[in-house]
C-alpha cells in the first residue's frame, strides 16, 4: 500500500494540539541530543555522524517525535539518499534539519545484505526516497511496506509503456473509475503519469507515478571533476539553477575548508531573489489563466519577459546559469549598474502591486482560488512539507529566516506566512515573497560589501565531506557532498542533490482529494514542482 | 473589469509601444528586431498555420521555460499563426528538449509516430544536440538523433527564445523549399 495518500496514518505523537504549546520539552539541539555529531564547518551549522543502525533508528525516532510532540518544532528530515564509499562500500545517508543546524548521519552498511531501518514509519515522504535508493544502488529499508520501483522503469531497454505495469492502488466502489494521464502532457510542461481515481467529477485518489526524466545525476557526479561538477549541479532543476548551483558550490566550499569572500556571498544571494522573482512572476500568471483569467498570464509573462531580458544584460544569461561557481560567482556586478537594478525593483514592484489589486478584486478568481486544494497546518506538518506550499500551510521555515549565515543575517528576512492552504494562500504568499525579494535585491546591490567576488578553491588533499543548503524558490535545496583528493587528482567519491519537490509530491495528491478534476491543473499549478530535480 | 481595461490600455500591444517601452528602466535585447523578421520569414514559408507540439524527453526544464516564452507577448507566436497543440495527431513539428532518457524514449517515438507527415522534428538545446553535461551512458541515452530522425538542432543552454524561433523556420523552409 503506497503511504502517500488515501492514508492518514498518524505520525509518533500524532497531531499537536496548541494548549501543549506551554508544556512542551525543551527543544531539541544537535549538540545536546548527539554529542558524538562532528561539526563540518562551513557556511551553516553542520554537523557529522557516523551511525550504527541502533543510532540510525534512534536518530529517526528522537527526531520524529520532536517534530510531532511541539508545534512549533523545526525537526524534520531534509534528504535521504544512497551512495558508495571511497573503498565502494555501501552507505545510507540521512539529513535532518534541527533548531541549531543541520545533522547528516552516514550509516555504513554490510555489503551482503545491503539493508539499513526503515524511515518512513517516522517520516512520511521518505518511502519514495527509499524507493529510489533501492532503484539505483540495491540498497533495502528493512520493514518497509512499499517496495515498489520508482525512477528505474524498466531494467531491460526495449521495456514498452512501463507505466502500464505499474502496479497503481485501486479504488473501488460502485461509479469509481480511474483517469490515467501522462507521461506526455497537453501543455508545454514536464512528463509524468497520474493516476485518478474518480467518482462523478470528484477525485477520491491520485497517485502520480514519476521519474520518467530520470538521467543518473548521482551517478554522473561521480565521473565528472569537482569544480565542474558545479554545472551539472545547476542542471538538476533550471529553474532552480542558482539555488542549485549555491548549494553544490556551498557543499564544496565546506569540504575544502574555505571561506567564502563576503561579497561573493551577497552576489549569490542577489541572484538567488532574482530567481525567485522570476519564478514567481511566471506562476502567477500561469495561476490565473488556469482559473481563466488569460489577462494575468499576458500581464505576468510580460514582466516575467522584462526580467529575464535584465538578468540577460546583468549575467549574460536569463536564467542565470553557471555563475555561481566553486570560490565565488562568474562576473562581479559594477556599481554603474547599482542604480538601475534599485530601479527596475521599484517599477516592477508598482507594476505587481496593480496587478495584484485587479487579482484580489477579481470575483471569478478568488472564487477559483479560495478553498480549492487545502493542506491544513496539521497535515502539512505530518506530510513534511517544505518551502513555499508549507509556509502556505502555516509552516514558519526558512532557511534564511532560520538559519542566518551571510547576507541574510544583515538583511532581516521577512517570513511569508498563511495557515489556509489553499490555492489562493499559495498565490498569496508568491505574492509577499515576490515583492519581499525584490526588497531585499535592492538593499543587496546597494548594500554590497567590498573585495574579491571570487577566490580560487584549492582543495586539500585526503577524503572531505561538505553540505550546502539553500532556500531557493520552492523550498530548501541541499547538497551531501564527499570529495578525494589525492597528489593533483581530485575526484567525486560521492554527491547528492535534493530538491524539496521530494517532500511536497506527495502532499499535492492530498491536496486533490474531494475536490473536482477540472481543478487539478490549477492545484498543480499553484504547487508547481520540478519533476527534474525529483527524477534526478 | 474597467481596471483590467486600464491595465491593458496603460500597456498597449507590446513590445511595439516603443515610445512606452523605451521609457521602462529595463532595457530591451537587440535580438527583438530580428524575431520580428523570424516571424515574418515564418508566416511567409507557413501561410497562417503551424501547429507545434513539445516533449520534454528529459530536460533540466531550462529549455521550457525559454520555450513558454515563446508565448509572451514579445514573440507573441500565437499572434502570428503558430500554435502548441495538445496532440500529436494536430501537430506539424516537434520540439524535443534534453537528453532522451531511458523512461522517455518509448513515449517519444509513440509522440513521433503519431504525427502525420511531415513530421518535422526540431531538438533544442545542448542535450537535444549531443545530450550534454548528462551524457550519454546509463539512464541518458543521450541526443534526440539517437531516439528519432532530427531536421534541426538548436544548441544553446538553455537556447534564447529567438533561437528556437530561427530553428523552428530553418526546419519549416526545409521542407517548403523542398
Ligand atoms: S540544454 Fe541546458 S537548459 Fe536545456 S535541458 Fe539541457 S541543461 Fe537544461
Amino acid at each position: 500500500m503506497e503511504p502517500s495518500t488515501g492514508d492518514s496514518r498518524p505520525m509518533q505523537g500524532g497531531a499537536p494540539t496548541h494548549d501543549r504549546t506551554s508544556a512542551s520539552p525543551p527543544a531539541l539541539l544537535i549538540r545536546q541530543a548527539f554529542p558524538s555529531a562532528r561539526p563540518m564547518g562551513g557556511e551553516l551549522a553542520t554537523y557529522h555522524l557516523t551511525a550504527t543502525q541502533a543510532q540510525w533508528s534512534m536518530a529517526a525516532a528522537a527526531i520524529s517525535s520532536d517534530a510531532g510532540n511541539r508545534p512549533e518544532s523545526p525537526s524534520r528530515l531534509i534528504a535521504l539518499w544512497g551512495a558508495s564509499d571511497a573503498d565502494g562500500r555501501p552507505l545510507a545517508s540521512a539529513v535532518y534539519g534541527l533548531a541549531d543546524g543541520l545533522l547528516w548521519v552516514d550509516l555504513p552498511l554490510d555489503p551482503q545484505s545491503r539493508q539499513y531501518p526503515d524511515l518512513s514509519r517516522a517520516f512520511f515522504f521518505a518511502g519514495r526516497m527509499q524507493r529510489a535508493i533501492f532503484d539505483l544502488g540495491g540498497l533495502r529499508a528493512i520493514g518497509a511496506d512499499d517496495v515498489r520501483p520508482w525512477l528505474v522503469h524498466a531494467r531491460d531497454a526495449d521495456a514498452r509503456s512501463p507505466a502500464t505495469d505499474y502496479p497503481f492502488v485501486r479504488v473501488s466502489g460502485a461509479g469509481v473509475h480511474e483517469i490515467a494521464v501522462g507521461p506526455v502532457h497537453a501543455g508545454i510542461i514536464e512528463p509524468g503519469h497520474f493516476r485518478f481515481s474518480v467518482s462523478g467529477e470528484k477525485v477520491l485518489r491520485l497517485e502520480a507515478r514519476l521519474g520518467y526524466k530520470h538521467k543518473g545525476i548521482d551517478a554522473r557526479y561521480t565521473q565528472l571533476d569537482p569544480i565542474l561538477a558545479g554545472r551539472l549541479a545547476g542542471r538538476v532543476s533550471g529553474d532552480s539553477t542558482v539555488a542549485h548551483a549555491w548549494a553544490y558550490c556551498m557543499a564544496l566550499e565546506s569540504a575544502a575548508g574555505i571561506e567564502l569572500p563576503p561579497r561573493a556571498a551577497w552576489l549569490r544571494a542577489l541572484m538567488l531573489e532574482r530567481e525567485r522573482v522570476a519564478n514567481h512572476l511566471g506562476d502567477l500568471g500561469a495561476l490565473a489563466n488556469d482559473a481563466g483569467l488569460a489577462f494575468g498570464l499576458a500581464h505576468f509573462s510580460r514582466l516575467r519577459e522584462l526580467w529575464l531580458r535584465e538578468s540577460d544584460a546583468l549575467y549574460a544569461h536569463r536564467l542565470m546559469m553557471d555563475q555561481v561557481i566553486p570560490g565565488g560567482v562568474l562576473v562581479d556586478l559594477d556599481a554603474s549598474m547599482v542604480p538601475r537594478i534599485g530601479q527596475a525593483c521599484r517599477s516592477m514592484a508598482e507594476e505587481v502591486q496593480r496587478l495584484r489589486a485587479i487579482y484580489d478584486e477579481h470575483p471569478g478568481l478568488q472564487d477559483r482560488f479560495r478553498g480549492t486544494g487545502t493542506i491544513s497546518t496539521a497535515l502539512a506538518r505530518q506530510l513534511g512539507m517544505t518551502g513555499l506550499a508549507g509556509r502556505a500551510s502555516g509552516l514558519g521555515r526558512d532557511l534564511r529566516h532560520d538559519h542566518p549565515g551571510q547576507p541574510w543575517s544583515a538583511l532581516s528576512v521577512h517570513l511569508c506566512l498563511s495557515s489556509q492552504g489553499d490555492v489562493a494562500a499559495r498565490v498569496a504568499i508568491r505574492f509577499d515573497e515576490l515583492l519581499e525579494s525584490l526588497r531585499l535585491i535592492e538593499a543587496i546591490a546597494s548594500r554590497l560589501p567590498p573585495g574579491t567576488h571570487h577566490r580560487a578553491l584549492r582543495l586539500p588533499q585526503g577524503h572531505h565531506c561538505g553540505a550546502g543548503a539553500v532556500e531557493g524558490w520552492r523550498g530548501e535545496v541541499l547538497v551531501g557532498l564527499e570529495i578525494e583528493v589525492k597528489g593533483d587528482r581530485s575526484r567525486i567519491v560521492r554527491c547528492h542533490s535534493h530538491d524539496p519537490s521530494w517532500q511536497n509530491w506527495p502532499a499535492l495528491e492530498h491536496a486533490i482529494i474531494g475536490n473536482i478534476v477540472p481543478d487539478f491543473p490549477l492545484i498543480n499549478k499553484s504547487f508547481n514542482l520540478s519533476y527534474a530535480g525529483h527524477d534526478l | 473589469m474597467w481596471q483590467i481595461l486600464r491595465q491593458a490600455v496603460r500597456i498597449g500591444i507590446c513590445p511595439k509601444s516603443s515610445a512606452r517601452e523605451e521609457s521602462e528602466p529595463v532595457l530591451m535585447s537587440p535580438a527583438e528586431v530580428s524575431d520580428r523578421q523570424l516571424q515574418a520569414d515564418l508566416r511567409a514559408a507557413l501561410g497562417r498555420a503551424l501547429s507545434i507540439r513539445v516533449v520534454d524527453a528529459g530536460s533540466c526544464n531550462g529549455c521550457e521555460l525559454e520555450i513558454n516564452a515563446l508565448s509572451n507577448p514579445f514573440y507573441n507566436m500565437e499572434g502570428e499563426g503558430i500554435h502548441f497543440v495538445a496532440s500529436p495527431r494536430h501537430a506539424d513539428l516537434l520540439l524535443v528538449t534534453g537528453p532522451v532518457t531511458h523512461n522517455m524514449a518509448q513515449a517519444l517515438v509513440d509522440t513521433w509516430q503519431a504525427m502525420p507527415a511531415p513530421a518535422l522534428v526540431v531538438a533544442v538545446g545542448d542535450c537535444g544536440c549531443t545530450g550534454g553535461i548528462f551524457g550519454e551512458e546509463g539512464a541518458s541515452r543521450g541526443r534526440v538523433s539517437a531516439v528519432i530522425p532530427v531536421d534541426a538542432h538548436v544548441s544553446g543552454c538553455p537556447p534564447r527564445p529567438s533561437a528556437i524561433l530561427a530553428a523552428i523556420r530553418s526546419a519549416v523552409q526545409g521542407v517548403a523549399g523542398a
